[in-house]
């Protein structure tokens, strides 16, 4: 199932509907990272609000979506971890180190919006 | 059968002997429990009224081989006893002096006779050890009783989520952490960050002395994993000792956002946060 990406101002919002197998996971990597040139986002949100699940592979995949598109020149927020998902990964060692994460959408768009301000 | 009869009749036997002298080998077994330094927190008077109903229940116990009313006396003796700081030892120490203080008497008595001796012995010496091994157990699992209510008293004063602030909460830590207790405290935590959409967390652990390695790591994934939910944690009132395990199992200190105390972890936040808290006129 492809993970359907929104565009909201200068903002890309991907939600993810479901469990993901790797191969949607790899489609909305190269999807984000095209997109994010194409519209000139300055942010992008990630929303995993509904996975209960986070393997090795989809932490890794969220990694280096963030990376990726710091160095395509925005900003990367994942949002929407849930509380016994947060705390299964990081006892997998599946910390995030380097990407910004929030509690819901509505607060990955006032951190973007609040580093879009520092960065003017 | 008739083996059987004759153990009855010889632990009979051994029972009129030790209620008949039951004064003076009573008081030899109290000597015994001075000279060996056992039992020191209580008085001697203490002491002797103890010994008289131990030793009357050892008869008893002996006399009618059953050993529930041992079991109930040995239990109710250790519900008193343990708030005196009486140790495990010393308990066994008293029950096996009195053991050593009747056999030795019945050596006096049967000096003479030896295969009457060895004979009586037979009897005894079952007997004897069962009810050691009774008041032991009877002591220990009153001691694994009281432990356990503590750790379910120490559990139900579990650490409350307080919110200060408008997106700040606080987590005050207070004793000891096991394993099982950090990770109620991270679930509760996490919980609570979500249902207050919390920003940033102070977790203040000032009230606790020390942390084992495990709980450590736990109170540090806990810090990651409330980052995961977009929540800034800053730890206050570390202690010398825990700042020492910190550093020995290598924390990454980049993660560990730490104040001094909770006032500074407080202040901290609110700057995080934006507030700004000012007097409204100088205090007079």
């Amino acid at each position: 199932m492809e993970v359907p990406i929104l565009k909201q101002g200068a903002v890309l919002i991907a939600t993810f509907q479901a469990a993901l197998s790797d191969a949607d996971l790899n489609q909305l990597r190269s999807a984000l990272v095209q997109q994010v040139v194409r519209f000139r986002s300055r942010g992008v949100i990630v929303d995993v609000t509904a996975m209960d699940v986070m393997d090795s592979f989809a932490s890794r995949t969220l990694r280096e979506i963030a990376h990726i598109i710091r160095l395509r020149g925005a900003e990367t927020v994942i949002v929407g971890i849930q509380p016994e998902v947060a705390f299964a990964m990081v006892q997998l060692g599946l910390t995030l180190e380097g990407v910004a994460t929030a509690l819901d959408l509505e607060e990955g768009l006032a951190y973007l919006n609040q580093k879009f301000k520092t960065m003017k | 059968m008739a083996k059987r009869d004759e153990s009855s009749e010889l632990l009979r036997e051994l029972v009129a002997h030790l209620r008949q002298n039951r004064t003076q080998l009573r008081e030899e077994w109290v000597n015994r429990i001075s000279e060996t330094r056992l039992l020191t927190a209580m008085t001697k008077e203490e002491i002797f009224a103890e010994a008289t109903s131990v030793y009357d229940s050892y008869v008893e116990a002996l006399e009618t081989e059953t050993f529930e009313a041992l079991q109930a006396y040995a239990r109710n003796l250790s519900e008193r006893i343990i708030p005196r700081g009486v140790e495990t030892h010393e308990v066994v120490g008293i029950v096996l002096l009195l053991r050593d203080v009747l056999a030795r008497s019945l050596f006096a008595k049967y000096q003479t006779d030896f295969k009457k001796l060895n004979r009586i012995l037979d009897a005894y010496e079952p007997a004897a050890n069962r009810i050691a091994n009774t008041v032991a157990v009877g002591f220990v699992q009153e001691r694994e009783r009281v432990i356990r209510q503590q750790q379910e008293a120490i559990r139900e004063l579990s650490t409350p989520v307080l919110q200060v602030r408008e997106r700040l909460l606080i987590l005050p830590i207070i004793g000891v952490i096991d394993p099982q207790r950090a990770r109620q405290l991270t679930e509760q935590l996490l919980r609570g960050i979500r249902t207050n959409r919390a920003k940033v967390v102070v977790i203040d652990i000032t009230g606790v002395a020390a942390m084992d390695v495990t709980v450590a790591n736990h109170l540090v994934q806990t810090v990651e994993a409330s980052r995961l939910l977009g929540a800034t944690v800053i730890v206050t009132g570390l202690s010398p000792e825990i700042a020492q395990t910190l550093v020995t199992i290598g924390v990454d200190l980049g993660k560990m956002n730490t104040v001094g105390d909770l006032q500074g972890g407080i202040e901290q936040a609110e700057r995080l946060l934006g507030y700004k808290v000012a007097a409204l006129a100088e205090p007079s």
